[in-house]
């Protein structure tokens, strides 16, 4: 007997019943089609600028830094963020499209690599598909325009978050994603991101920057 | 808002007879606070009646297993304490036992698991049923004295016991509460649990002892007393001058008596010096 | 990992005298159940959260088949393997089989307790492949081959200071000769060290959180983001996870983020929730080109309808540890296997039988603080009395136990003779007590008068006695 028929036999066994037929399996089918939503906290909801004050009051509460800007300082308040910061005014920028309608040739003192990042990169910038005002959470999906890796081995990262993507609640995120991709489809991986890296493994005590970036910067961008 | 002093045509426990199940640990040790319960429900005009027939709740037996025995004490108190309004307890963990526990020996016996159930609905600790059910604010006593009070487990989390005696205890004359920085942390009695694993409860303890101290009380209450007995037994042993009493003890104007663990000064009973003294207010220490 | 729990005893006292974890422990009381407190508190929808999460366990649970099947299908859909592994040792060979075949010299591994319940790390080096630890505090134990003391905080019962010396010990040889004594130094000592692994391994082996049936998702929570790492560099992703862990939908994992977190560090969230869903697509710059999920059983569904279900609710958060007494107490190492605490009392005699861990169910005052905390609301006390009933049955309870228990019982069901005999043993204990009001020392209570007084009975006979005497209402 395989090992699958086995384990799903002691459960069925346990259960006291045979594999779910009928109405039972019906309803359970039913479940994973129609994904019902559970209980949204009140927080998530609000008009958009109640949102997006929610947004930026999560973030800095879990260590983000967020920044309002208009799409036309982006690039500008990306070279600031790295002067003060003392970083190196170069980066490593994901291959994302929605990133182009930023003028970044207006700034030819930021030198910026499209692509998959190296070790040595210090700052990465990306997109997001969304933010999640309810915790402060940057949603960042893998695909061509979002290496997974961008966002974890510099020690920087400056996302680029668009007021229009921030959503309410967890939730609104997966009716994004089923929209963009289907219906129980999943790129590879859908992160959330809600602060930088961190760890409290020595003495319980809070320090960024563990494996992932140390600072988490988000442009929340007006239209 | 009722004040209780006396018996009166408005005692809020008037017309209710109430069983009272003292427990096993009063019983033998610290009498004083059955009387203390006994004169508390008979001033909010409660008539008492302590049945015979009756032990221990049951929780040695049940919390190490024996269910079978746990089963058999458990009919022995259903059957003692059917019939009454309400059935009080002196004691979170015991009161827990039977309100809490004892429907759920009886899974395989539906009768009997009924009798449980309702005795359950009818069973109170001591100072939750002055409060929740007799609506009870206030009891003319008096003790000068700085107190701290401990949340046993039982009571707390089983039975929702928290501000019920400290309701009560604010309107003690003279009696300021200084609240531990963890009343609700386990003191490390746990019935058997302290002897079966005893450097486990003591290092469980000394946090304790630590926290009552650490709050300058003079005196630490609370409402159960296998907890009281391990704390005060370890506040001794630790030479700290904190005297440790039942609550009840303290809301019947007993606050007087010796501490839990201090010499007596007289060989007289405790039931004594603690008839309900009915035509006069209760006020202890005057 | 070889079971310790038979010496329960044994460890507790080692615990109780090492001051390192007693410095440890001193700042684990009060930490992680002030920040959780903080969290529920911040959060209005929190106990109805907590209900929901219950339910969502449950319903899960009763379709535990159909879900599994579900996500199997998602997963292979995607080309993706799903490997069904009735034992420890199936699920062993499983993953040393998928390393072998990927010609595997070192895995990455993100912190997993199945990991540690199969002592996979052990099975690897046995057969040539280095595991190397890549959350911080899991790597920290790795270097000092102990076993994790707590299960999402793993090196809780180490000081900077023991940290400082491992690293130096362990680091020396990688160019790092110099004792640090900041923790920010050491985290990034780690950092780097664990960048160049990261950077090299050819398998990355993370567990799982939750696994989602809808999508065929495994989720995976961190704070460190080395998780992230783990799944995304190496050219094969092994995600080892226990059948309980499967959900049904995202809106149900949404729902027990929202405990998770917030049950374990008392965060809003942790720092990164990844969905990891298959191998690397087509058009995907980097990602795994191979995705494993190795589903281990080891017992659980025969637990499924039994009195012990509860326990497969566990979403592993750690609450019920850091707010149990006497874990505060002894910590993790003292319970003697994988997990400690009240959650590791009940799933322990489980999976490794109650003779060997019988102790652990009954390390406890039933003070009901893990229960009040557990996100998913598991009977914690429950579900070690029923193992305390389990030991009865079986009379695997001491001698001395059962026959004290026999003597109250007998004395318990007697009224009349149990008022006779408290009568005799107040009088007595009244007698020789009545100076002090205590004593410090009673034959057959060794155990308490050890390390406490025993408060002496009042004067004037027992309460039955003295309410007789009084003319008392009795029935």
């Amino acid at each position: 007997m395989s090992g699958r028929e086995q384990i799903l036999g002691t459960i069925r066994r346990s259960l006291k019943r045979d594999a779910l037929s009928g109405a039972a399996r019906e309803a359970a089918e039913a479940r994973l089609r129609q994904h019902p939503v559970n209980i949204v906290p009140a927080r998530a909801a609000g008009t958009p600028d109640e949102r997006l004050r929610t947004f930026e009051h999560w973030a800095t509460f879990n260590h983000a830094t967020v920044a309002r800007v208009a799409a036309a300082e982006v690039p500008q308040a990306v070279a600031d963020y790295l002067t003060s910061n003392n970083l190196p005014a170069r980066a490593v920028m994901a291959p994302d499209p929605a990133l182009d309608r930023y003028d970044w040739g207006g700034r030819p003192l930021l030198e910026l690599r499209r692509g998959l990042p190296l070790d040595a990169d210090r700052v990465a910038i990306t997109g997001a598909l969304a933010g999640i005002a309810e915790t402060g959470t940057l949603v960042l999906a893998s695909g061509p325009a979002h290496p997974t890796s961008i966002h974890l081995l510099p020690e920087t990262h400056v996302a680029v978050l668009r007021e229009a993507d921030v959503v309410g609640p967890m939730e609104e995120v997966f009716d994004r994603l089923r929209a963009r991709y289907g219906e129980g489809v999943m790129p590879r991986t859908v992160c959330t991101v809600t602060g930088p890296s961190r760890t409290g493994d020595i003495e319980q005590q809070l320090e960024l920057g563990a494996h992932g970036p140390r600072r988490l910067h988000i442009l929340l961008v007006g239209d | 808002m009722s004040t209780v002093s006396e018996p009166s045509s408005h005692a809020p426990g008037r017309g209710k007879t109430v069983g009272l199940f003292v427990t096993c640990l009063v019983d033998m040790f610290r009498p004083s606070v059955g009387f203390a319960a006994v004169k508390l429900l008979e001033d909010a005009g409660c008539r008492v009646v302590v049945p015979d027939v009756q032990t221990c709740c049951g929780q040695p037996a049940y919390n190490s297993g024996d269910r079978g025995d746990a089963r058999a004490v458990a009919r022995q108190v259903i059957a003692a304490f059917e019939g009454f309004d309400h059935v009080v307890v002196p004691s979170g963990s015991c009161g827990g036992m039977i309100a809490h526990h004892f429907p759920g020996l009886f899974d395989d016996d539906r009768p009997m698991r009924q009798r449980a159930e309702a005795l359950a609905a009818r069973t109170h600790e001591l100072m939750s049923f002055l409060v929740d059910v007799l609506g009870v604010r206030r009891v003319a006593a008096r003790c000068d004295a700085t107190v701290t009070y401990h949340d046993s487990c039982s009571g707390l989390r089983e039975l929702g016991i928290k501000a019920q005696p400290r309701t009560l205890l604010a309107g003690v004359a003279g009696l300021k509460l200084a609240e531990m920085t963890n009343p609700e942390v386990c003191c490390g009695f746990g019935g058997t649990f302290c002897v079966k694993y005893p450097d486990i409860s003591n290092a469980m303890l000394i946090d304790k002892t630590a926290d009552i101290a650490g709050t300058g009380a003079d005196t630490l209450l609370a409402g159960d007393l296998g907890c009281l007995m391990n704390m005060a037994g370890k506040l001794q042993r630790e030479g700290k001058a904190v005297r440790v009493r039942h609550a009840a003890e303290v809301l019947a104007g007993m606050g007087d008596l010796p501490a839990i663990g201090e010499p007596e000064r007289t060989e007289a009973p405790v039931s004594d010096r603690a008839r309900p003294r009915a035509h006069r207010r209760t006020s202890a220490g005057s | 990992m070889q079971s310790t729990a038979h010496a329960f005893k044994a460890n507790v006292g080692h615990a109780l005298v090492d001051d390192n974890l007693q410095q440890s422990l001193a700042i684990l009381k009060v930490g992680f159940s002030e920040r959780r407190r903080q969290a529920a508190e911040r959060l209005p929808e929190f106990e109805a959260l907590r209900d929901r999460a219950r339910d969502i366990k449950n319903h899960a649970l009763a379709h535990l088949d159909f879900y599994l099947e579900a996500f199997e299908a998602k997963v292979t859909a995607l080309g993706g393997h799903v490997h069904w592994a009735p034992t420890a040792a199936d699920a062993r060979a499983a993953v040393l089989d998928i390393c072998r075949r990927a010609g595997a010299r070192t895995v990455t591994k993100s912190k997993s307790m199945i990991a540690e319940e199969i002592a996979l790390n052990d099975h690897l080096e046995a057969h040539g492949i280095e595991p190397v630890e890549t959350d911080l505090g899991e790597y920290i134990i790795q270097l000092r081959r102990e076993p994790p003391s707590h299960i999402i905080a793993p090196a809780v019962h180490l000081t900077k200071d023991q940290v400082a010396d491992t690293f130096l010990e362990h680091h020396r040889k990688l160019g790092f000769d110099k004792r640090l004594t900041e923790r920010n130094d050491l985290v990034a000592e780690a950092r780097q060290v664990l960048r160049r692994r990261f950077l090299e391994a050819d398998v990355g082996i993370t567990g799982a959180n939750f696994l989602v049936a809808e999508t065929g998702s495994s989720m995976l929570v961190t704070n460190e983001g080395n998780a992230d790492l783990t799944n995304t560099l190496p050219r094969v992703h092994v995600v080892i996870a226990s059948i309980e862990k499967v959900i049904p939908t995202l809106e149900d994992a949404a729902t027990l983020l929202r405990v998770l977190a917030r049950s374990a560090t008392g965060q809003e969230s942790a720092s990164y929730t990844t969905f990891n869903t298959g191998p690397r697509r087509p058009d995907d710059p980097d990602g795994p080109a191979e995705y494993h999920v190795v589903l281990l059983d080891n017992g659980r569904s025969s637990v499924l309808g039994t009195q012990m279900q509860d326990m497969l609710r566990c979403i592993r958060c750690g609450a019920c540890m850091n707010h149990c007494p006497v874990y505060g107490a002894i910590g993790g190492h003292a319970y003697g296997w994988v997990y400690p605490g009240p959650i590791g009392a009940v799933l322990t005699p489980q999976l490794v039988g109650v003779e060997e861990a019988g102790n652990l169910p009954n390390a406890s005052t039933f003070c009901g603080r893990c229960e009040s905390v557990c996100p998913v609301r598991i009977p914690l006390p429950k579900l070690m009395r029923h193992w305390r009933e389990r030991e009865f049955e079986r009379h695997l309870t001491p001698a001395s136990v059962r026959q004290g228990l026999a003597l109250w019982a007998f004395l318990a069901r007697r009224p009349q003779l149990y008022r006779r005999a408290t009568g005799i043993a107040n009088r007595m204990l009244a007698l020789f007590g009545r100076a002090d009001g205590r004593y410090g020392w009673l034959p057959l209570a060794r155990g308490w008068t050890r390390h406490r007084d025993f408060p002496a009975p009042q004067a004037g006979g027992t309460f039955h006695a003295q309410w007789k005497a009084r003319g008392g209402a009795r029935r």
